[in-house]
């Protein structure tokens, strides 16, 4: 089925003579699963061995509460984030705004800063002592509550989180064929059945994917709930981890978390649809919404009070840290030794995991069934994974098996893999829902091989796709610690490592020197392969 | 492929961000060079659960005054370290372990991890800071206190026991830091005095009394300080070091009464690792960090008490020998570490 253009839902079976995919590439993508598929292994082991079912003195109402929080969390953070990731990309891209372009890279940002760093920064801000407190009382008003609790994690993990779901979200919207939408209309459907039934549908599969990231990364989030004071289940088993000498309560309690993230996968695959919908870049450009002069000044305030809150308190926290320490006469140079490692390594890892996303995400896209899904879904439960399990699944296996690349950067390269697939997958496959088959199929039925297909059609037509997906890997790789920590080489200490620690006593000064360098090096990929192509 | 290509310019930028700062080379060149060239002292390897701020001046001094190299593997506080130790076992490239409280290297020992260490270095320190068995010795030593703004708290209503904290006046002004290794110990050692059934109705006193938990010491005395939270249970050196930092802040140390619970005083513990084929420069390491010098660095840089003879008292602090916690022996703490998280855990409380 060739269309030359438009937007052709396809119900996502296998069609009659349709290929099936090499066994090179099913070789390819299962190498690509087994890291990850190593640390799950381990801790279904630990839960499922004699002996394994105790989880160190928690009662059972306690757990409850815990994963009741942890839900209440992730979903709440969930729905923030595609509510403003949503309202931040259709405002960019469909409608008059002043600055559109500008606005929708400004509110790709704020994925440089590292949610822990943002919690230190509204930590720091808010309290007696706070700054904002500070100059609200200079204008005579009270202080600031302390931002702690519920809503401060929430506002925390939305803020830092919801331009996953601007990206994603974006290249799709630029792409809906207004003949649909307009179709939708000249039939007689009102402006809220086009959006339900036309537009939704089309953003489905994105919106599904980037809120799969968002909700798994909530649960394996340790560090800003920790700072602001939240209980979540991932925190429990740190304080196990961290505590005790024996660490099977804390793997039982990380297996029992594998169980709900595979709940969340699957509730994302429903949410996802079965409707496959392939476009290639429509005829015409999209409509554009104008906006009033009351509409364009109320889209400014959203978008600016969104920079304001996401990027501009923070920076201006981490320089005002930074700057006061300069003053003082601290040196930022020896941060210097430190990106250059994070750098070295995030941009290895970067490569590794998009090669090794390729092969799982066409396999997930092109060849749809019970393999591909356990494949993909398997890449995903690791993500939900807080990093101290998967650090030290992988620790004890490379200890007792593999010990000549153990505390190396081959083995953290491969935690890595393990942890961050999944962030290659969804751009790649976001992007291979996009271009549709039929152009790999016009190769095949010209006789070309399926590898030559791979490498000069496919691969070519998701480059963007690829890229993106390798700069969001870089951001992530760069700003982790828990496993970093555990796995290093000696005296490899990356930024993240250098932040965690002077934060760890206090010495902001240091952090803000090694968080603004952090920020800055991961504008760079971030700017060049995301935010500015995603107006191209 | 332009993905390969882009990112390997900043693979590049890396490298050469590397090669600019040539006062760090990275572990793994350090230790080629000296199988290759020979070198007379094989670099030592630490692991520290101390933080990088406080270690480096004591290490640089060393590697000046013996020319023996030092790598340091830090972790996050010890227990990740001792469980990378436990793990690595006998396999373990570590010679030194330098650990932030008793209870972790205690249990390192128990597994059989550490060497003795000779009569010189144990006879440096005090018995109640040392192992029962010689496997680890005390460096410096620090009190846990009760932390207060005196704005918030009357000197009057300062309890001589850490069992006044559960009374209704109390009620939601104390912040803890549950997970933190300082306070594990603390269970442990009140475990150790008066037996779990007690302990685990002091943790479930405190928890029905409103109390706030904090993810570590540092985050109880910035509250304390701003006002946010009434008093803590923290060890005595963070408000030293905010107040070397911020000038007169409103906050103060309370010790409680000699021989209770919350009156303890820990030793952070250094031993060698027995896999070690390095024992001798390890031991000299440890000599270094009870010399005159770093004990002193100790004192007035950390606000902890040294430990040797003649050690500094920090700036305004009561002086060690006045200080008198539970009548227990800091080597059994290891026995308690995981009963101790569970009752904390048994209490909600984690």
């Amino acid at each position: 089925m060739i269309a030359p253009t438009g937007v052709f839902p396809t119900k996502e079976t296998p069609r009659e003579g349709r290929r099936a995919a090499s066994p090179l590439l099913w070789a390819w993508g299962l190498a690509a699963v087994v890291p990850a598929a190593i640390p799950i292994g381990y801790l279904v082991w630990t839960v499922v061995r004699p002996g394994g079912f105790d989880a160190g003195g928690f009662s059972a109402e306690r757990l409850l509460d815990l994963l009741a929080a942890t839900t209440l969390l992730a979903v709440t953070v969930t729905i923030a984030t595609a509510a403003l990731g949503l309202a931040t990309a259709w405002i960019t891209t469909r409608t008059d705004v002043p600055g559109a372009r500008i606005w929708s890279t400004l509110v790709t940002l704020p994925l440089v800063i590292p949610s822990y760093v943002g919690a230190m920064t509204m930590l720091a801000a808010s309290g007696n002592n706070g700054m904002l407190s500070q100059l609200l009382g200079r204008l005579g008003l009270p202080p600031l509550p302390v931002f702690q609790g519920f809503w401060a994690v929430w506002a925390a993990l939305s803020l830092w989180n919801f331009s996953f779901v601007h990206l994603l979200i974006v290249p799709v919207l630029r792409r809906l064929d207004p003949a649909l939408e307009e179709a939708s209309r000249g039939l007689g459907a009102g402006r809220w059945r086009t959006i339900r039934t036309i537009v939704v549908p089309q953003l489905r599969p994105a919106l599904a994917s980037s809120s799969l990231l968002v909700s798994l990364y909530v649960i394996s989030e340790f560090g800003a709930v920790s700072m602001l004071r939240y209980e979540t289940f991932t925190r429990a088993i740190y304080t196990q981890f961290g505590g005790r000498l024996d660490p099977t309560p804390a793997l039982f309690l990380a297996g029992l978390l594998v169980i709900g993230a595979l709940l969340v996968v699957l509730i994302q695959q429903w949410a996802r649809g079965k409707a496959a919908l392939y476009s290639n870049r429509p005829a015409r450009s999209v409509t554009t919404v104008r906006l009033g002069r009351w509409g364009k000044l109320g889209a400014w305030g959203f978008l600016g009070g969104l920079v304001t809150f996401a990027l501009i308190l923070p920076m201006a926290t981490l320089i005002w840290w930074a700057v006061r320490g300069l003053m003082l006469g601290n040196s930022p140079l020896p941060v210097l030794s430190h990106a250059a490692r994070s750098l070295s390594v995030s941009a290895v890892a970067a490569i590794v995991i998009v090669v090794a996303a390729i092969p799982v995400s066409i396999l997930a896209v092109r060849f749809p069934g019970k393999r591909s899904r356990a494949l993909e879904s398997t890449a995903w439960l690791t993500y939900s994974l807080p990093h101290l399990a998967i650090g030290l699944g992988f620790l004890v296996l490379a200890v007792r098996i593999a010990r000549p690349i153990y505390q190396t950067l081959l083995l953290l390269v491969i935690a890595y893999l393990a942890m961050f697939l999944p962030q290659a997958m969804a751009s790649l496959e976001s992007g291979l829902r996009r271009i549709g088959p039929h152009l790999e199929e016009a190769s095949r039925s010209l006789g070309i091989g399926g590898w030559t297909t791979l490498r000069r059609v496919t691969i070519p037509l998701i480059r963007r796709s690829a890229l993106a997906g390798a700069a969001l890997v870089f951001l992530s790789v760069m700003k982790e610690l828990p496993a970093t920590l555990l796995l290093r080489p000696t005296e490899f200490d990356t930024l993240a490592v250098r932040i965690w620690s002077a934060t760890s006593e206090l010495f902001y000064t240091q952090a803000s020197f090694a968080s603004l360098t952090l920020v800055a090096v991961s504008f760079v990929p971030l700017y060049l392969f995301v935010a500015r192509d995603l107006h191209r | 492929m332009p993905v390969v290509r882009s990112f390997l310019s900043l693979l590049l930028l890396g490298a050469a961000l590397a090669a600019c700062d040539e006062t760090q080379p990275s572990a793994t060149i350090d230790s080629e060079e000296s199988t290759t060239t020979g070198a007379p002292v094989e670099d030592l390897i630490v692991y520290s659960g101390r933080n990088e701020n406080f270690v480096t001046p004591v290490i640089e001094a060393f590697t000046a005054a013996t020319g023996v190299e030092v790598s340091v593997r830090y972790g996050d506080g010890t227990s990740d370290l001792a469980a990378t130790l436990l793990n690595e076992g006998e396999t373990t490239d570590a010679d030194v372990f330098w650990a932030q409280d008793p209870a972790w290297i205690g249990a390192i020992g128990d597994q059989g991890l550490l060497s003795g260490l000779p009569s010189d270095i144990l006879g440096l320190v005090p018995e109640a800071y040392q192992d029962a068995d010689g496997r680890w010795v005390g460096v410096t030593a620090r009190s846990r206190v009760l932390v207060y703004n005196p704005d918030l708290v009357t000197e009057d209503e300062l309890p001589q026991s850490v069992s006044g904290l559960v009374g209704p006046e109390w009620n939601g002004r104390l912040g803890i830091a549950p997970g933190n290794a300082s306070f594990i110990a603390f269970v442990s050692a009140m475990e150790l005095a008066d037996g779990p059934e007690a302990t685990l109705a002091w943790l479930e006193g405190i928890a029905s009394n409103g109390v706030q938990t904090y993810d570590g010491n540092g985050p109880i005395v910035d509250a304390v300080i701003a006002g946010d939270l009434d008093a803590g249970l923290v060890n005595h050196y963070y408000l030293l070091q905010r107040m070397a930092d911020q000038g007169e802040v409103s906050a103060l140390n309370h010790f409680l009464a000699p021989g209770d619970t919350g009156a303890l005083v820990m030793a952070t513990g250094v031993g060698v690792l027995a896999p070690s084929g390095n024992q001798e420069a390890a031991n000299e390491f440890i000599r270094h960090l009870l010399s005159p010098q770093s004990q002193e660095h100790f004192a007035t840089n950390l606000f902890e008490y040294g430990l040797i003879e003649g050690a500094p008292t920090p700036e305004g602090q009561v002086p060690l020998a006045d200080l008198a916690g539970p009548d227990i022996n800091l080597s059994d703490l290891a026995d308690h570490l995981d009963t101790s998280v569970e009752l904390i855990a048994q209490a909600g409380l984690s």
